[in-house]
């Protein structure tokens, strides 16, 4: 089959719609009849991503690459950029503020977790110009 | 167990999606923090919290739960049923709080997953 790309906008300022990008694509992914195992890593990979981009970053975009290999997840911001890479990846670091963690996040598990659901996982930032996370789930 | 033992266990209110309460689950996990359930819960069926917003809907979603269980008295807006409904998800509200409520699930053979 020829890949399948979707692509969403994220905004930055409504929380309670946080999540829609990955709603759809886990959606799109059970009508192709992807294994759920496969389904429930990129939907949480990328929804942790699409939170991350709403806290941190004043919203982004996201592409989706859907082969019959394997799922590939772009998202992108133009926010505030990590400043200590090292520190965000370990579990349990955040700088999220108190309202955020107040509605169920921020604990810090977000990119310990992306990492923990992906077969491959890369992070380029750089602060003041923003993010782009690349992640790959392989289709069983 | 069936929701619906779940829900006399705790004496709970169905919200949504009665339909659903056939369903047999096996596990449980209880947290307010999302970003916990979507790091350390696998293989869950239910979830119960104290927290209330959209991002309960989305994390149960991601994790194929089928029933939210609102504990602490706490009841969940219209866009949240709206949006369970759609994911054919059941809704419970009780009382009961957290604590108390696991416990009534734990000691009646509702397991917590395997944990990381």
């Amino acid at each position: 089959m020829d890949s399948i790309k979707l692509h969403y906008d994220v905004p930055g300022d409504d929380f309670t719609r946080a999540g829609a990008a990955s709603s759809d694509v886990k959606r799109n992914l059970k009508q192709l009849g992807v294994s759920p195992n496969v389904i429930r890593n990129v939907s949480i990979a990328m929804y942790e991503g699409e939170i991350n981009m709403v806290i941190h970053a004043g919203g982004g975009w996201i592409d989706v690459e859907i082969t019959e290999e394997e799922i590939l997840v772009t998202l992108a911001d133009e926010g505030p950029g990590i400043d200590n890479l090292e520190l965000a990846m370990k579990e349990g670091y955040s700088t999220a503020p108190d309202n955020i963690r107040c509605l169920g996040f921020g604990a810090g598990m977000g990119l310990p977790n992306i990492k923990k659901y992906t077969d491959d996982f890369r992070i380029e930032t750089e602060v003041g110009k923003g993010t782009t996370l690349y992640l790959k789930v392989n289709i069983e | 167990m069936k929701i619906k033992d779940i829900k006399e266990i705790l004496g709970a209110e169905i919200i949504c999606n009665e339909d659903g309460t056939e369903r047999e689950i096996h596990t449980a996990c209880g947290s307010d923090m999302m970003s916990d359930v979507l790091a350390f819960v696998k293989e869950q069926a239910v979830l119960l919290t104290g927290l209330v917003n959209p991002q309960v809907v989305r994390t149960a979603e991601m994790m194929d739960m089928h029933c939210i269980i609102f504990v602490r008295g706490k009841r969940p807006t219209l866009d949240m049923i709206e949006m369970a409904e759609d994911r054919d998800m059941v809704m419970l509200c009780t009382d009961l709080e957290m604590f108390t409520a696991c416990g009534k699930l734990y000691a009646a053979g509702l397991k917590g997953g395997s944990g990381k």
